[in-house]
């Protein structure tokens, strides 16, 4: 995987000195002390209680939570988004309006905590490899079925033959067993990067494989 | 879209994806310059674009906190 050409430039090139003067308030209270910093960490709460709030919110008719279950990881995360910021204000590069910096801790919470929740009641079953569920997966038609036959048993072979065991781990849990990424990466002991890694490596082998063969680019052109 | 293409877009990868760690790590910058200008978003950080689209979870943490940015102007 490569590094945008963006990355170093932004981060070399920032100042504080840029900053807009809502995000200088903030930094100003927040590093400050007594009443005028604790009122200024109350007001963050509220901000990042309303931003996990409406968040959860958003993620939530794909989740199986109810109300207070919601609510319950909604206050957690405004509660440990709150923790990160206030440690890390030094780290605040002014990048961005501090609020969106903010913003973000919120998010990433809310997205963690609700990986961590997949498997209290995870859904689907988690023994056996279901390569019946392929063809539903990707979308394919009746119509396309019967040919769907050919191209999955290379795709299946592929996966046993040119995959690394955690190469086939991770494809299995993902694609035939619907495992959240994040859900899986918590069960595995990693993070989200290191199982996006593994999947982009074995994505990589499994195309090479099904282009050798003539299987995907002959159902592309075809098709198209 | 059929069956094939979907499954070539899902195993196509891109040599310019930056993967999660570097994409999150500016999601808050990348996500103010798409709120004001997505073309020169996509063209500064080609490679947190392509990984946006590739990815599940991190594209769910922009839409989130696009949203969230996107309430507060």
């Amino acid at each position: 995987m490569a590094a945008d050409p963006g990355l170093g430039e932004n981060q070399a090139t920032s100042t504080l000195a840029s900053v807009d003067a809502e995000s200088a308030e903030w930094l100003r209270t927040l590093g400050g002390a007594g009443a005028e910093r604790e009122a200024a960490v109350e007001r963050l709460h509220a901000v990042l209680l309303r931003v996990a709030g409406n968040e959860v919110h958003r993620r939530a008719p794909r989740l199986r939570l109810s109300g207070p279950e919601l609510d319950d990881v909604a206050h957690q995360a405004a509660a440990d988004a709150l923790l990160a910021v206030t440690a890390k204000l030094g780290q605040f590069r002014g990048e961005s309006r501090f609020t969106t910096w903010v913003y973000k801790f919120a998010v990433l919470e809310v997205s963690a905590k609700l990986g961590r929740h997949f498997w209290r009641d995870p859904g689907v079953p988690l023994e056996g490899e279901d390569w019946e569920r392929l063809p539903g997966r990707f979308g394919f038609d009746p119509a396309e079925r019967l040919e769907w036959r050919d191209l999955a048993a290379a795709l299946r072979r592929a996966v046993d033959e040119e995959l690394t065991e955690r190469q086939r781990q991770i494809f299995v849990a993902i694609v035939l067993k619907g495992v959240p990424p994040d859900a899986l990466a918590v069960e595995l002991g990693t993070n989200r990067n290191a199982v996006y890694k593994t999947m982009f490596d074995a994505r990589r082998k499994l195309r090479a494989a099904l282009v050798a063969g003539g299987y995907l680019d002959i159902g592309i052109r075809g098709r198209s | 879209m059929n069956g094939w293409d979907e499954l070539d877009r899902f195993l196509r990868t891109d040599p310019r994806d930056v993967g999660c760690d570097k994409a999150m790590e500016l999601l808050h910058v990348y996500v103010e310059l798409v709120t004001r200008h997505p073309d020169a978003a996509r063209e500064r950080y080609p490679g947190i674009a392509v990984h946006l689209r590739a990815c599940g979870p991190c594209n769910d943490d922009f839409e989130g906190l696009l949203a969230a940015v996107s309430d507060s102007i």
